[in-house]
């Protein structure tokens, strides 16, 4: 039987000719990941077991980027534990306030991640990375502390569903709608222990930023790792970024999948996921008159430069709705950086909207933006949960950066289509 | 090795954002954690939980963050083990690394009620509703991960 890309790539790290679907191995990890959140957790079970080495100092990464700038005393010390830790153990991608950025935007960005590496983080959308062809996944903190200590984790082999993609998509379509779409169809466990291969001969038609963002959602469809087949995008995107030896792997012609699902980009349309679950996708011929307090752009699913790109487009010329507000989250200071040369900043600071320092904030419901009993936002980010963005009582809509903006602009969930001037 | 205690019961999706909201993820102390745990969906949980009681929920557990806190949190609240239809992956792996016992069984995650008095043997995998006089086989797991489970979590079975 042949092996499907994710298969493979675990193979080779596990020194074994061929695995399969549901075997048990351990792996050798090319990157160790982990954030301000969960790297604490990881750091005190280092010191509990005792171990007083990581496996190589180049390969264990931090970013604190989660309630940073430190939102308070309390995640002041967490960042602070972290801090002493990288430079105790000299680890040499430690990223902090300055120059981190949203960590799954951030480390592509370093060339950190190479196709067929094998990658675990401490955080759940480490399974972005799978948009340049390597297996990425994520864990918790435990997993973390052996892998900075050892190199090694455990893994239950998966099997895999495919996604064919074929076609274009139309304007104001977007990648975000194309996850959403794919998640509202096989459910927020349609994917439970399994991969998400993405191949076919669309993907020319995805740019790296298209695919990592709808990596990084594969998580909300429960699985394991989403990974793209490498083409000749990826060798573009990685040629002045990455430095390390990486090897392609490919799906084998016979490989066996659980599903697989033809997905014709030319007919994705902009797509809203409505509390309390990514599952909940609704197109506007589902979406009546809903009236919203808050829009955030940005998160590691959507806060690169072509997302801030695609919200400036739409915020051009136009203001924020009144009593709306419209918090812009570039994800890394290179993001920044080019959005303030291309003069995008200034369009949102026109607009109304607040634009902010990368971090994951208002995301999670750490700072930045929490929303407050009864208020609704749309959101560019990847968790619609009870909770996520503040009060229990509040809700998130989740959506593209195209239609986060046109939302902004009309104070009520609408896409690009419904502004007038 | 057995468990026994009054069940408390949730349904599908139950989320690591519930389990404990990232509004409190600026300190690593499980035990402070303890105290919100399942506040956003069971706000009581944290003062009627006692120790040994067991968590029964259906479909896909502990879904969305990769956060440990979420199995830690519980396990410090005094769950001594949580049953489920199906548990999302990086919840199942965190729980077995920090060495909270989980189940899956289909049976068990629809016909135990909130409130039933539950024993678990967990060397045959047989969970009995005591106030219901119904035995359920849960699956059991495979000898790798059994090896994990015997050291004492993860770390240790490294070492």
């Amino acid at each position: 039987m042949g092996m499907t890309m994710t298969q493979k790539i675990l193979a080779a790290h596990a020194g074994l000719d061929s695995v399969k679907p549901g075997q048990l191995i351990m792996a050798d990890l090319d990157l160790v990941l982990g954030n301000d959140v969960t790297t604490p957790v990881a750091i005190n079970e280092f010191n509990k077991a005792g171990f007083d080495s990581v496996f190589d100092n180049e390969k264990v990464t931090m970013v604190m980027d989660h309630f940073t700038p430190n939102k308070d005393i309390k995640a002041a010390a967490q960042c602070k534990q972290c801090r002493d830790f990288a430079r105790q153990y000299k680890i040499r991608n430690y990223f902090d306030v300055g120059d981190m950025g949203i960590e799954h935007a951030l480390l592509p960005e370093k060339g950190l991640v190479a196709p067929g590496d094998c990658v675990i983080g401490a955080d759940s959308h480490t399974c972005t990375y799978g948009a340049l062809g390597a297996f990425s996944t994520g864990v918790g903190s435990t997993d973390m502390c052996a892998g900075m200590a050892k190199g090694k984790d455990w893994f239950r082999v998966p099997s895999a569903i495919k996604f064919n993609i074929t076609g274009k998509l139309p304007e104001y379509s977007a990648a975000k709608d194309v996850i959403l779409h794919i998640i509202g169809m096989i459910g927020v466990d349609g994917a439970l222990y399994k991969s998400m291969e993405f191949s076919g001969e669309g993907l020319k038609n995805l740019t790296m930023e298209d695919r990592l963002c709808m990596a990084n959602m594969a998580i909300e469809a429960g699985a394991k790792n989403g990974i793209f087949a490498v083409d000749q995008v990826t060798l573009d995107y990685i040629a002045d970024k990455v430095t390390k030896d990486y090897k392609i792997y490919e799906a084998d012609e016979d490989a066996e999948y659980d599903a697989v699902y033809d997905i014709d980009l030319s007919q994705i349309r902009p797509t809203v996921a409505f509390p309390h679950l990514p599952e909940n996708a609704r197109t506007f011929d589902q979406i009546g008159d809903i009236a919203i307090d808050q829009v955030v752009i940005g998160s590691c699913t959507n806060g690169r430069i072509e997302d801030i790109r695609a919200a400036a487009s739409i915020l051009k010329g136009r203001k924020v709705a009144d009593g709306v507000r419209c918090i812009i989250i570039p994800a890394t200071q290179k993001v920044y950086m080019q959005a303030m040369k291309e003069g995008l900043l200034e369009i949102f600071i026109n607009a109304g909207c607040a634009v902010s320092t990368p971090t994951c904030g208002p995301c999670l419901g750490g700072h930045m933006g929490i929303l407050a009993k009864g208020e609704r936002a749309v959101a560019t980010t990847n968790r619609n949960f009870v909770g996520r963005m503040g009060h229990p009582e509040s809700e998130v809509y989740l959506a593209s950066p195209y239609v986060a903006a046109a939302s902004a602009v009309t104070g009520k969930i609408s896409q690009p289509s419904e502004l007038t001037d | 090795m057995k468990a026994h205690g009054k069940v408390h019961k949730y349904g599908d999706n139950v989320d690591t954002d519930v389990i404990i909201p990232a509004r409190y993820l600026n300190t690593a102390d499980m035990q402070e954690l303890a105290k919100h745990c399942m506040e956003d969906i069971d706000a009581e949980f944290a003062s009627k939980v006692n120790k040994g009681d067991i968590m029964v929920a259906k479909s896909n557990f502990g879904c969305g963050s990769s956060r440990e806190h979420a199995p830690a949190s519980i396990k410090a609240s005094g769950i001594s083990c949580v049953i489920a239809r199906s548990f999302a992956r990086i919840f199942y792996r965190n729980a077995i690394n920090i060495g909270l016992p989980i189940i899956e069984c289909d049976e068990a995650a629809e016909k135990i009620e909130d409130g039933d008095e539950v024993e678990i043997d967990f060397e045959s995998g047989v969970i009995t509703d005591i106030t219901r006089g119904e035995s359920y086989q849960g699956q059991s797991f495979p000898e790798f991960l059994i090896n994990i489970i015997n050291s004492n979590g993860l770390l240790n079975s490294l070492k």
